[in-house]
């Protein structure tokens, strides 16, 4: 493959999202959790916890990480890792804002 | 040889230090400037001042006249340029002066934002940009009346403040849940809200305005959620728009601002922009530093060649309002590879949080004591690495090299005389003595004797050390047993402070309870989210983004992220309307299994989450709501068949169950709450195991509770006896407030009773008739507030984004 090609895709406003929630994206087959932090920030990682595939965005967000409404996993934001002593790592994927405007890079 | 000419347009600051700084190292230009105001360049930063009334125009002009004669500068006051002719290099303004140049400068600043809502035309609405609104404000402030400000940033709180000193009543309307959300993070905005509301002034968080109210001139505001504020002036101070419409005319490359260069100009070469009006590195400025920083390098550049060039750095933000103290600068955001240091002091009411990235401070949000602002600015700045300060970095510069951060010897250090315990102003002397004199050896002791900590309890950890201190080794500090790694305190000290200190938000509780993270954590919102539904109905917003997902969707996640939806049945009893509806909700949505619950109950298992709310529709048009199955609150009653219909039965169980269901559903409790009630002492609604059981007795009624049949099996213990189901019922009303009232998060009411004691809890609910119907009241009051049905709520629209996609993205031919 060639270098990655970066497709901002626009999926609507932060303002579709609630403060410290998420809301899902479908793409294809996938589904991207968008997350807003309490300060406005947005990631976007894959709906699905390295532990047993929970569904992230339903988690709590708290201090740039989701914990995972299943089994209590807590996962990064910006990296998609878990924290403390589990390992694993979900998909994340690169945001931006215009404005109001959320931009997913896929 | 001939001068350049220099044209500017706009006579803000901006421009004004740029040519400040031109003069000082050429004199090769002659300068014109069009200002649309018919004044000379004042400081507007200091309107605010102006506003109060603690300082006149006069005293912030920057620029009098004097000072453009001597420069030989030409000033058209009160012109407004129309149009720029960049074929002709001529600029021509609405008076029909035409000034040629060489060079331009535009520096058309921003305008305020006006929210297009009905009326924002009318007179008496006034945005807070220059010298014209300030002097409106205070003309209409001598007529009295509430002043509506719309917008909690910066300016609009300066704008509140000024009004209320020039002595209007004043509200604050502030889209967003906390101030300055920009600029400070929901604990600095916390206190800076009581601190405005001490003040006299009404703040309105998440509050949107939907219209102006007035036919000549303003009347008032009406919120979206229909609330009515009257007014005789509005204040809008919601942001600001960079004024790029002459550039864009002129065909210059403009985006949010007019674009730039780090050089400072534009896409013409001979034309520069510098000030609000300018976007730069993708970022539009506000503040007054980059500002004047653009000024200086347009003018290096406008006197010949240079290097200099426009870099972004962190602008520190203070408010300037007399007596608040706040100070934030940098990144605030938190992420996984950042540390936040935060040191919280309740009782002076002051916040600070040190944002450390690698070792490196990135951010600082400091409230109260703002007094190291600069140091954390300049270590931000210099990049400097603090791990060889950490623990103590947090206390300031003061404590540097030297000071001691050791909180026992921090108290060794002070005096006898020092105030300890401030609610009841007992002494750290006092404390000693009463030590050394009774040989008191706990806290319980030190509490009885001397009232230290025994009101707020916030001295506690204090104490603890002065006993440590007193009594050497003999005293082990406790560690007390925290909620969460986010603080120290327990469940049990948490609600008790709620409550003695009145606090009604979460913000709230983890400042004045001093939280060691800025939001806490998955673990301590879903508990103090509980305990401030339960001590403050009807006042508590609950906050949906502390729940966990099965009470935030009002259904049960499972395995595969599907959810089971269970309708309420009351008593467990149905009928065949209802449960043809259920048989016609499970076809049409394809729901794969459907299961008869222990609880009597029909759970249907396997539902899409955004088939949720046509399923809840669905289930509301047949006269069904919510069965809660998914809650930490009243789950079920169930019951046997009773008198009715069996032989044995004593009492009508059915009924009493249904009463009693009818009586507690949609009250949230501290964990699950599951009762029966059983017709005779054969139990077969297994009433001897639930939360709370009902057993029908020829003479009345037998009442039970602490029963478990989870992981941990046990049977209940008696309550006692009552001979009417009123009385059955007031009973475990009573029951379920002091269980919701004293419970910790997640503990079952068998847990509770142990912690508490089942003689206590008889000798409340059974025998002491007033405190009995005291919570019985307080359960009543608070029922008002919670029998609403979830799913009905969401099928009206509310929390609509939980159950949709936000976007779906259509597959792309692949690459």
């Amino acid at each position: 493959m060639n270098a990655p090609l970066r497709n901002w895709v626009a999926i609507g406003s932060i303002n579709d999202i609630p403060r410290q929630g998420a809301r899902c994206v479908k793409n294809g087959e996938m589904t991207i959790a968008v997350f807003r932090t309490s300060d406005d920030q947005v990631f976007a990682l894959e709906d699905k916890c390295p532990h047993k595939n929970g569904p992230l965005s339903q988690g709590i967000v708290h201090g740039g990480c989701v914990t995972c409404p299943l089994h209590n996993w807590v996962i990064s934001l910006e990296t998609g890792a878990a924290q403390g002593a589990d390992e694993g790592q979900t998909a994340s994927f690169p945001v931006k804002l215009d404005g109001q405007t959320v931009l997913l890079g896929l | 040889m001939s001068k350049q000419r220099l044209v500017i347009i706009g006579n803000g600051m901006a421009p004004g230090r740029m040519l400040e700084h031109l003069f000082e190292v050429s004199d090769a230009f002659e300068v014109t400037i069009f200002n649309a105001e018919p004044r000379v360049n004042y400081d507007r930063i200091m309107l605010s001042p102006v506003l109060s009334g603690e300082k006149t125009y006069t005293d912030i002009i920057i620029h009098g006249e004097g000072w453009y004669a001597e420069r030989g500068i030409t000033l058209h006051k009160g012109e407004k340029i129309v149009q720029i002719d960049r074929d002709e290099r001529k600029v021509v303004s609405d008076k029909g002066t035409v000034a040629h140049y060489d060079r331009l400068v535009i520096a058309t600043g921003s305008s305020p934002f006006i929210i297009p809502v009905p009326g924002s035309d009318l007179p008496g609405v006034l945005a807070y940009r220059d010298l014209d609104d300030t002097e409106g404000m205070i003309a209409a402030s001598t007529k009295g009346g509430r002043a509506v400000v719309i917008g909690g940033g910066l300016l609009g709180l300066e704008a509140a403040a000024g009004l209320k000193l020039r002595g209007m009543e004043v509200t604050v309307i502030h889209l967003m849940p906390t101030l300055m959300e920009r600029q400070l993070d929901s604990a600095a905005g916390y206190l800076l809200q009581r601190e405005l509301e001490g003040r006299g002034i009404e703040v309105l968080c998440q509050a949107n305005t939907k219209r102006i109210i007035g036919t000549d001139r303003v009347e008032g505001v009406e919120l979206a959620d229909g609330r009515i504020i009257d007014a005789s002036l509005v204040v809008m101070a919601v942001g600001i728009r960079p004024n790029v419409k002459l550039a864009q005319e002129a065909g210059l490359a403009v985006n949010r601002g007019i674009m730039t260069d780090a050089t400072m100009r534009t896409s013409d070469h001979s034309i520069y922009a510098v000030g609000e009006c300018v976007e730069v590195g993708g970022m539009v400025y506000g503040l007054v530093a980059p500002l004047y920083r653009m000024a200086k390098v347009a003018a290096e550049h406008l006197a010949g060649p240079s290097k200099a060039e426009f870099a972004h750095a962190e602008t520190p933000t203070k408010l300037k309002v007399t007596g608040v103290n706040l100070y934030s600068v940098g990144d605030f955001a938190e992420g996984p590879d950042r540390e936040d240091i935060v040191l919280r002091d309740a009782a002076r009411g002051s916040y600070k949080r040190v944002i450390l990235k690698d070792n490196k401070i990135i951010g600082a949000v400091l409230y109260g004591d703002v007094a190291d602002g600069g140091w954390y600015n300049e270590m931000l700045k210099s990049g400097e690495d603090v791990e060889g300060m950490r623990e103590t970095l947090i206390f300031g510069q003061a404590y540097q090299g030297g000071g001691n951060a050791d909180p026992l010897a921090a108290v060794a250090s002070l005096p006898d005389d020092a105030e300890i315990c401030g609610c009841n102003g007992i002494t750290k002397g006092q404390i000693m003595a009463a030590i050394r004199d009774k040989g008191l050896t706990s806290l319980a002791e030190v509490r009885a004797h001397t009232k230290a900590s025994a009101s707020c309890g916030t001295c506690t950890g204090l104490v603890e050390n002065v006993m440590g201190l007193t009594l050497g080794d003999t005293f082990v500090i406790p560690q007390a047993a925290g909620m969460c790694p986010c603080t120290t305190h327990g469940h049990g000290e948490a609600r008790r402070l709620i409550r003695a200190k009145g606090l009604k938000s979460i913000p709230a509780v983890m400042q004045e309870l001093e939280w060691s993270t800025p939001e806490g954590c998955a673990k301590c919102r879903p508990a103090l989210n509980y305990y401030l539904v339960c001590d403050w109905p009807g006042e508590y917003t609950d906050d949906q983004q502390s729940r966990f997902i099965n009470e935030r969707v009002h259904a049960n996640i499972q395995k595969d992220g599907t959810y089971s939806v269970v309708p309420r049945m009351f008593g467990g009893l149905t009928t065949a309307d209802e449960l043809r509806a259920i048989a016609d909700v499970a076809d049409r949505y394809s729901i794969p299994t459907i299961k008869v619950t222990g609880g009597q109950r029909i759970d249907l298992l396997g539902v899409k989450k955004e088939d949720l709310i046509p399923v809840w529709k669905d289930l509301n048009d047949a006269g069904m709501i919510s069965g809660a199955a998914y809650s930490k609150g009243l789950r079920t009653v169930k019951t046997c068949v009773g008198k009715d219909f069996c032989r044995f039965g004593t009492q009508d169980s059915m009924g009493l169950g249904v009463k009693l269901e009818k009586f507690l559903w949609g009250s949230w409790s501290p964990a699950k709450l599951k009762l029966a009630v059983t017709g005779c002492p054969r139990n077969c609604a297994e009433a001897t195991c639930k939360d709370i059981g009902v057993i029908c007795v020829d003479s009345g009624y037998e009442i039970v509770y602490g029963g478990a049949a989870g992981l941990h099996i046990q049977g209940t213990t008696k309550l006692g006896n009552v001979k009417t189901e009123a009385e059955v019922i007031e009973v475990i009303g009573a029951m379920t407030q002091m269980y919701r009232e004293q419970g910790f998060y997640l503990e079952r009411i068998y847990k509770w009773a142990e912690r508490v004691g089942y003689e206590h809890i008889k000798d409340v609910i059974l025998n002491d008739l007033e405190a009995r119907k005291a919570f019985y009241d307080r359960f009543v009051y608070s029922q008002q507030f919670a029998q609403t049905d979830p799913w009905a709520e969401r099928v009206a629209g509310a929390e609509a984004h939980e159950f949709s996609n936000m976007a779906e993205i259509k597959l792309e031919a692949a690459e």
